[in-house]
C-alpha cells in the first residue's frame, strides 16, 4: 500500500520543465545549495493570502529547464497555522501558482544527522520522488562523524548525495540525481508507525470519501489524527464541524488503546525509526571532541564577555552603518539635484518640468536614499545570520525581550529599525512566530530612525538654547535630542505589551532554538541576499512610494499659476551669473569673518571684514531682492495649493498642539517621508525649498513666524509637540509600503499608519499642554 | 520528578523520561529531538540566566527555564 496513488510520471512529458522543491531543517545550508544551483537570480514574491516568501529559481542541466522552488526552513512538517500550510500545499501539488512537483530535495546536515532525519522521515511519507542530501560533508568528516551514504540510500530508498554547498563541491551529482530520480516512480514511504495507525488513516480516508472530500492524499489524513488542534485538523472542521470531532476523537481513542498515544507517539516512533536507519550506517565518536565553534561558544556567550561582545558588535554594526551608509545617502542627494538641475536646464520651466524634477526625480531619489542603508544594513544582517551570530543574539538578548512579550530574535530586527524601519521589517523573516513577528512589524516605526533627526535639529537648534555644563561635555541640545532619539523605544514597550494582550493574544510561543556551529560567511550568499532586499525595496515597495511621491508633488503644485514664479526664477538665474565675482567675494568674507569671530586680538581686522561685507551685500542687493520676490510667491502658490488649502482646512484639527496652517500643511507634505517637513517649512517661510536643517536663517523665520493675530507661532511648547508628533507618527510612505509587502496585506499598513498617528497626535497633544502649563 | 532545570553545571547529563503535556510546546520539543531515553547534557546559562543551553542528539538547543520543566528526566 503507498501511501499517496501512484502519481503520473514524468516520462509523459520527457523534455517539459521540471520542477523541484528544496526543504530542510533551519541553518543546513540550503539557501546556499539553492544559490549554488540556479545562481542569484531568482524570482521572489508571496504566496496569496499569507506571509510566507515564494522564491523559485531555474538552471538547466543535460538540456532540461528545471524551476526550483524554495521551501522555508522547518523543523517538522506538521502544519500549525496557514503560513506553515504553505510547504505542505506545494509538495502535495496544490499550490495552484507552483503547480505539481516532479522531485523533492531535502537537505539534511551531515554533521546533525540524528535530528534532521525526523523532517526526513514525514517528508518520505509523502510518497514523492526524493534525494536526499547531506550536506556540510566536510563539517561532519572533521566532527569525525562517519556515514555510509550507500547504504542509507539502500535503506532509505532514495538516492542520497553527500555534498558541500559552501565550496560548490558535489553540485554536479546533485542535479544529476535530480533528473534520474524525475523518471521514477513515486516511492514506497517506510512503515514508522504500527500498522493500526495505517488502518486508521484508511478509514479516514474512506469516511471523507463519504462526505463528498475524495482523493484526500494520505499525508493530509495522516496529519488530521496526528496534529491535535493542528492547521489541517482546523480547515476541515471548518467543512465538517457536525460529523468530524466525534470521528477523530474515536480514531484516537482507538489509536491509544492500542499503545499509540497522540501526539507523543508521533516523535517516538520517528526517533526510533531514525536510529534504527542509523544504526551501522553512521558511527559518531563517543566522545564529542571540542570544536574550535564550542570554544567559541564559551566566549561569546559568557556573562561578562559575551554581553561585551555583543555590545561592540552591536555598536560596531551602527557605526558602519553611519560612516558607510551617509556619504552614499549624500551621494544620492547631490546626484538627484545634478540630475534634476540638468534635466531642468533641458525642459522650459512649466508644469512638465516641476513633474520631472520635482516629482519625478524627487520621487525616484526618494527611494535611492534608502537604498545605502538597507544594503548596509542587510550585509551585516546577512553576515551575523550566515556565521552563526544571530541565533546567539537571540539567545543572549531573551530574557531582556521577553519582559515585553517578545522573544530574543526581535531584538536585531528593532535595533535595525534605529537606523532604518524598512530593513528592520524586512528582517522579521528570521522570527517565526507569526504573533511576534507581527508585534515586531508593527513596533519597529517606532524606533527613532535617522530620517527623525533632521526634524529635532532644527526644532532643537531653533528653540532651545546652547547651554551646557561639565565643561561642555554635557549640552541642554544635546540631551534633548538623546531623550527624542529614546522616547519611540519607550513608547513601543507598552504598545508591544498592549498588541501582545489584545490583537495576538495566545500562549507564549516556544524559545525552541537550534544554536549552530559558528562558520565563515559565505560571500555569495550574503551578497545575494542583500542583492534580493534591496531589489525587493526597490521594485516591490519603490512603485508605490513613488506614486504617493508624485500625487503629493501633483497636490502642492496645483492649481496655481506659475508664469510669474518661472520669470522670476529666470531673473534670479541671470542675476547670478552676473553678479558671480560678488557672490564668491561674499563666500570669501563669511567664510574669513566666521574663521576670526571669537578672537579679541582680531577686532579690528574683524570690524574691516564687516564693512566689506556690508558694501558687498548692496552690491547684491537686486539678486537678494529678487530671491525674496521669488520665495514670497513660492510661498503663495503653495499657500493655494491644494495641500495648502488642505491644510488650512485641518487646522482646526490641529490647533489643539498648538501648530498653525502652515505646519499642518509641513506635516501633510511630508508624508512621503519625515526628512521633507524641513524643505516644506523653508518655502513656506519665503526661504525657498533649498534650505537644511541646520540653516541659521528658518531657525530665524520659525522664531519670527506670527500668527494672524500677531502671536508668535511657535514656543518651546510648540516645538515640543512637533518632536513628539513626529517620533511618534508614521510619515514615511516607504515603511508603510514595505509593511504591506512584508505582510502581504493593505490592513496592517493602514493599521499602522492610524495608530501611529492617533500616538503621535495624543502625544503631541499633552507635549504641547503640558509644556504650556509649566512655562 | 527531577527536570531539565535540575541541571546545574556544566557537563552534567540527564536521560529524559517524559515531555508533560499534549500541547504544541510539548510536540515541538520531542520534534526537537526530546523524547524518552534521549540523552542531554547542560552546556550553560545564558548571562541573564535564561534562556539555557542544552547538547541534545549531537546539536545545541536551547531553551527557556519554563519549556524545560516540562522535561522530565533522570539524572545520570
Amino acid at each position: 500500500m503507498t501511501a499517496t496513488s501512484p502519481s503520473p510520471t514524468v516520462a509523459g512529458k520527457p523534455e517539459g520543465p521540471l520542477t523541484v522543491a528544496v526543504i530542510g531543517n533551519p541553518n543546513t545550508g540550503k539557501s546556499t545549495l539553492f544559490t549554488a544551483l540556479t545562481g542569484i537570480h531568482s524570482r521572489i514574491g508571496n504566496y496569496p493570502g499569507v506571509t510566507v516568501e515564494k522564491k523559485i529559481g531555474t538552471f538547466h542541466h543535460d538540456h532540461r529547464e528545471i524551476h526550483l522552488v524554495d521551501l522555508p526552513g522547518t523543523y517538522s512538517l506538521s502544519p500549525r497555522s496557514l503560513d506553515e500550510m504553505v510547504s505542505v500545499d506545494v509538495l502535495l501539488g496544490r499550490q495552484a501558482d507552483v503547480g505539481r512537483i516532479d522531485v523533492v530535495i531535502c537537505i539534511a546536515d551531515a554533521a546533525n544527522l540524528e535530528r534532521n532525519l525526523y523532517l526526513v522521515s514525514q517528508v518520505l511519507d509523502l510518497g514523492l520522488p526524493t534525494v536526499l542530501i547531506l550536506n556540510m560533508w566536510d563539517v561532519a568528516q572533521s566532527r569525525g562523524v562517519q556515514i555510509d551514504a550507500d547504504q542509507l540510500s539502500q535503506k532509505l530508498g532514495i538516492p542520497v548525495v553527500p555534498c558541500e554547498a559552501h565550496r560548490h563541491r558535489q553540485i554536479d551529482a546533485v542535479k544529476q540525481a535530480i533528473l534520474t530520480t524525475a523518471g521514477r516512480q513515486s516511492i514506497n514511504p517506510p512503515r514508522v508507525f504500527p500498522a493500526c495507525f495505517y488502518e486508521e488513516g484508511r478509514q479516514l480516508q474512506a469516511q471523507l470519501a463519504e462526505w463528498g472530500e475524495p482523493a484526500t492524499p494520505f499525508y493530509v489524513a495522516e496529519r488530521m489524527l496526528l496534529d491535535v488542534g493542528g492547521q489541517i485538523e482546523t480547515s476541515f472542521l471548518r467543512k465538517f464541524s457536525a460529523q468530524l470531532p466525534a470521528t477523530l476523537t474515536a480514531a484516537r481513542e482507538r489509536l491509544k488503546s492500542s499503545g499509540f498515544r497522540v501526539p507523543a507517539a508521533e516523535a517516538k516512533a520517528r526517533y526510533a525509526w531514525v536510529r534504527e536507519v542509523l544504526s551501522g550506517v553512521m558511527f559518531v565518536p563517543q566522545q564529542r571532541s571540542v570544536t574550535r565553534s564550542d570554544q567559541l561558544d564559551q566566549w561569546l556567550t559568557h556573562k561578562v564577555w559575551g554581553l561585551s561582545a555583543f555590545v561592540v558588535i552591536m555598536f560596531a554594526v551602527f557605526q558602519s552603518i553611519s560612516t558607510a551608509a551617509s556619504p552614499l545617502m549624500e551621494l544620492c542627494e547631490v546626484g538627484q539635484q545634478a540630475v534634476g538641475g540638468w534635466v531642468g536646464s533641458l525642459i522650459p520651466p512649466g508644469p512638465f518640468q516641476s513633474l520631472v524634477v520635482d516629482g519625478v526625480i524627487g520621487g525616484v531619489g526618494g527611494i535611492l536614499v534608502f537604498l545605502p542603508q538597507i544594503c548596509f544594513l542587510f550585509l551585516f544582517i546577512a553576515l551575523l545570520e550566515d556565521c552563526g551570530y544571530m541565533a546567539r543574539a537571540a539567545f543572549l538578548m531573551d530574557k531582556l525581550m521577553t519582559k515585553v512579550g517578545l522573544s530574543g530574535k526581535s531584538f536585531v530586527p528593532l535595533m535595525s529599525s534605529f537606523a532604518c524601519a524598512i530593513p528592520g521589517i524586512m528582517a522579521t523573516r528570521t522570527i517565526e512566530n507569526r504573533r511576534d513577528r507581527m508585534v515586531t512589524i508593527l513596533i519597529a516605526p517606532l524606533m527613532s530612525c535617522s530620517a527623525r533627526f533632521p526634524v529635532y535639529w532644527l526644532m532643537v537648534a531653533a528653540f532651545f538654547p546652547d547651554i551646557t555644563w561639565g565643561g561642555g561635555w554635557i549640552s541642554l541640545r544635546g540631551i534633548l535630542i538623546f531623550v527624542m532619539t529614546f522616547f519611540g523605544a519607550v513608547v513601543a514597550v507598552p504598545v508591544a505589551w498592549l498588541f501582545k494582550k489584545t490583537l495576538f493574544k495566545g500562549e507564549t510561543p516556544p524559545f525552541v532554538m537550534e544554536l549552530p556551529s559558528y562558520k565563515w560567511p559565505s560571500p555569495r550568499i550574503v551578497l545575494s541576499r542583500v542583492y534580493d532586499r534591496g531589489k525587493a525595496f526597490v521594485v516591490r515597495a519603490g512603485t508605490l512610494i513613488f506614486a504617493t511621491s508624485i500625487l503629493i508633488w501633483a497636490a502642492s503644485y496645483f492649481p496655481g499659476d506659475h508664469t510669474h514664479l518661472y520669470q522670476l526664477q529666470e531673473q534670479v538665474e541671470q542675476a547670478r551669473t552676473s553678479l558671480a565675482p560678488e557672490l564668491a567675494e561674499r563666500d570669501r568674507l563669511q567664510k574669513l569673518q566666521s574663521e576670526q569671530s571669537g578672537r579679541p586680538e582680531q577686532t579690528e581686522s574683524l570690524k574691516e571684514l564687516e564693512q566689506q561685507l556690508a558694501a558687498t551685500e548692496a552690491r547684491l542687493e537686486p539678486l537678494n531682492k529678487l530671491v525674496a520676490e521669488r520665495n514670497v510667491i513660492a510661498e503663495h502658490l503653495l499657500e493655494t495649493s491644494f495641500l495648502g488649502r488642505f491644510g488650512k482646512t485641518i487646522e482646526p484639527t490641529v490647533r489643539p498642539l498648538g501648530w498653525d496652517w502652515r505646519i499642518g500643511v509641513g506635516v501633510l507634505a511630508s508624508f512621503p517621508a519625515r526628512e521633507v517637513i524641513v524643505s516644506t517649512l523653508g518655502t513656506i517661510y519665503s526661504l525657498g525649498n533649498e534650505v537644511v536643517a541646520t540653516d541659521t536663517g528658518l531657525q530665524q523665520a520659525l522664531r519670527d513666524s506670527r500668527r494672524s493675530d500677531g502671536r508668535l507661532v511657535y514656543s518651546i511648547p510648540v516645538a515640543l509637540s512637533i518632536m513628539v508628533f513626529f517620533a511618534l507618527c508614521a510619515q514615511c510612505v516607504s515603511t508603510l509600503m514595505v509593511i504591506r509587502r512584508e505582510t502581504n496585506s493593505w490592513f496592517w499598513p493602514l493599521f499602522t499608519f492610524t495608530y501611529m498617528t492617533t500616538l503621535a497626535y495624543v502625544g503631541a497633544f499633552a507635549a504641547y499642554q503640558l509644556g504650556s502649563w509649566l512655562m | 520528578m527531577n527536570t531539565l532545570n535540575d541541571l546545574r553545571t556544566t557537563g552534567q547529563r540527564g536521560r529524559i523520561t517524559d515531555v508533560t503535556g499534549d500541547d504544541a510546546v510539548a510536540v515541538r520539543l520531542m520534534e526537537m529531538g526530546l523524547t524518552e531515553d534521549a540523552e542531554i547534557e547542560l552546556i550553560g546559562f545564558a548571562p541573564l540566566g535564561d534562556p539555557i543551553e542544552f547538547l541534545v542528539r549531537g546539536y545545541r538547543l536551547s531553551l527557556r527555564k519554563a519549556e524545560a520543566s516540562r522535561v522530565a528526566i533522570e539524572l545520570i
